[in-house]
């Protein structure tokens, strides 16, 4: 996207309503759900994958280092996305309401 | 349309199934939907980029993405429950250091021409910096590879102040010749060192807030590589991962009656002497089997957990009793302190696991307009959440925390190992009223001998 770069005023717009958004939305989650809401967030603020795609990707100029940077960035980035995903359906599994609570049980104990 | 705008198309998708994600976890019934909306989200955002003309090699992508995606997965499903703080703290070092990492590579592959780049790259770099080191100390302080309580050091205020300002002062020559690297480099050096610095003094039990704070910090860093990469998409994910860490934050200090500069900078502070409890009388202990006859015929029973009730690993005895009392005739609930576990909505989890459904688990503000009405409340675990103390006592150290008001039924259950002081040092006045009695013993032990003894009546 390096040829089209968007200017800094429309971004600045972006971050202000995404700020609204985001209190907006989140305000609404029950504390119910505080931990699984949290683990999500992880996995959403993932998103540098994107950024570290690119890095690792655009070989053409580069040096060890950058690779280095690239690879562990979208290894880092990928950590969060899976893991943070995965654990939050783990979470969310478990809760259940009192109608379906005795149908699979799922507990260690 | 060139190939660039399009790929931004997906990502407008990609925001708004983000969006719908947490929109939908605002009910328990949807939240499981609402995270694979946000899932779906992420695959469209990756594969999208993925086409993008920049990228003319995928072995390194490969290479990390595999590394990544296992570890994630094995960590995810073997971590239990009550690992998820610990779980949580690392996620957000990593993401942090991610995100140090793309801005890295983007500063070595051209140098920031414009006022706005290098700001925001001297913002990443210190947020995320802070927030890889900060993260990884928490993480060890709730995992206790590091000692939970405060670690303090002489002299320790004046090195934060000397690496704080020189973090500051690196600003100037980074400015003005941005092409030089080891400015750089001494800027990221500072915010790790910084990160460690800030974090070690804060006690394990203000880890729920410090996980909050740096959640918040995740997501600026991630907002700031948006800038850096002028990428929408970091922007928009960000400032909701903030907005997160903001709220969650805020819930807690309020949970704790604290600001949130007295707990990041507390431990500084000269520590307000513990008062002596003014409360003053007999325990009046009472065996399992004196409890059990009042346990049968009481009609409404709020059990309040605290941390104690996860250590003692007794949330699946705890839960079979709830069921037995709800056999029995009874109206049983929990009663969810905000503070109660390592985290943000912890002991709800870790009571979920153990099968309670969560129609029974009720949140502090509104369980305690109901407290008259109970005949029983089971406290186990549980120490300064429900110390009434908090309500009128203007000397006690917590005095002004909202807590769960189990003094108000008829009769209060304590299940605790000893009269030791909870975790703040403070004498629980709760102990020595008059419709308290005190189950001496082990949680887990307790609420089995509890168990047994329904079992044998019917």
């Amino acid at each position: 996207m390096e040829n089209q770069i968007i200017p800094f005023v429309f971004l600045l717009y972006i971050l202000a309503l995404s700020v609204f958004l985001g209190f907006a939305l989140i305000s609404r989650v029950p504390p119910l759900l505080h931990t699984p809401l949290m683990s999500e967030a992880n996995a959403i603020s993932g998103i540098t994958l994107v950024g570290a795609l690119i890095a690792a990707g655009s070989g053409d100029a580069n040096s060890p280092l950058t690779i280095f940077l690239g690879t562990a960035a979208v290894a880092m980035a990928t950590f969060n996305v899976v893991g943070g995903y995965l654990v939050t359906e783990r979470m969310l599994k478990m809760f259940r309401s009192k109608t379906s609570a005795h149908s699979p049980v799922h507990s260690k104990g | 349309m060139n190939h660039a705008s399009w790929i931004n198309i997906v990502y407008i998708i990609s925001c708004v199934l983000f969006a719908f994600g947490l929109k939908f976890l605002g009910s328990p019934a949807t939240a499981r939907q609402g995270n694979w909306m946000s899932a779906l989200g992420m695959l469209l955002a990756v594969l999208a980029t993925l086409t993008a003309k920049e990228i003319i090699g995928f072995q390194w992508i490969i290479l990390g993405g595999t590394i990544g995606a296992s570890l994630g997965a094995f960590v995810a499903m073997r971590a239990a429950m009550t690992q998820m703080p610990e779980m949580v703290a690392l996620l957000h070092g990593f993401g942090g250091l991610a995100s140090v990492f793309v801005d890295w590579s983007a500063y070595q592959n051209h140098t920031p021409d414009t006022v706005v780049v290098i700001t925001a790259l001297y913002l990443s770099i210190l947020i995320g910096g802070v927030t890889f080191t900060g993260s990884l100390v928490a993480w060890a302080k709730l995992s206790e590879r590091l000692p939970g309580k405060p670690l303090l050091f002489q002299g320790q205020q004046l090195v934060n102040i000397a690496v704080l300002a020189g973090v500051l002062l690196l600003a100037v020559p980074f400015y003005m010749t941005p092409a030089y690297h080891p400015v750089f480099l001494w800027i990221l050096a500072l915010s790790l060192a910084l990160g460690v610095l800030l974090v070690i003094p804060i006690g394990g039990a203000d880890m729920p807030v410090v996980i909050s704070v740096l959640n918040s910090y995740s997501g600026l860093v991630a907002c700031t590589t948006g800038f850096v990469i002028n990428n929408v998409l970091l922007i928009v994910v960000g400032a909701l991962v903030g907005a997160n860490g903001i709220i969650l934050s805020y819930i807690m200090c309020k949970a704790m009656n604290r600001s949130l500069n007295n707990v990041l900078f507390g431990a500084f502070a000269a520590r307000k002497k513990k008062t002596e409890g003014t409360a003053k009388g007999e325990v009046k202990p009472i065996s399992p089997e004196d409890a059990f006859l009042i346990l049968e015929s009481a009609r409404s029973v709020v059990i309040t957990p605290g941390y104690g009730l996860a250590v003692a690993q007794a949330q699946h005895a705890v839960r079979e009793l709830g069921e037995l009392l709800e056999k029995n005739g009874a109206d049983v609930k929990y009663a969810i302190h905000p503070v109660a576990g390592r985290m943000p909505g912890h002991m709800n989890v870790l009571l979920a696991e153990a099968n309670v459904p969560y129609d029974q688990l009720v949140e502090m503000d509104h369980i305690n307009p109901l407290m008259d009405t109970v005949d029983v409340a089971i406290v186990i675990g549980a120490n300064d959440t429900v110390n009434p103390a908090a309500l009128h006592d203007k000397t006690s150290p917590i005095y002004g925390m909202p807590i769960i008001e189990t003094f108000k039924a008829k009769t209060v259950f304590v299940i605790k190992r000893s009269m030791a002081a909870g975790f703040a040092g403070i004498e629980n006045e709760l102990f020595y009223y008059d419709n308290t009695r005190m189950i001496f013993g082990d949680a887990k032990d307790i609420a089995q001998k509890l168990v047994a003894e329904f079992k044998s009546a019917v």
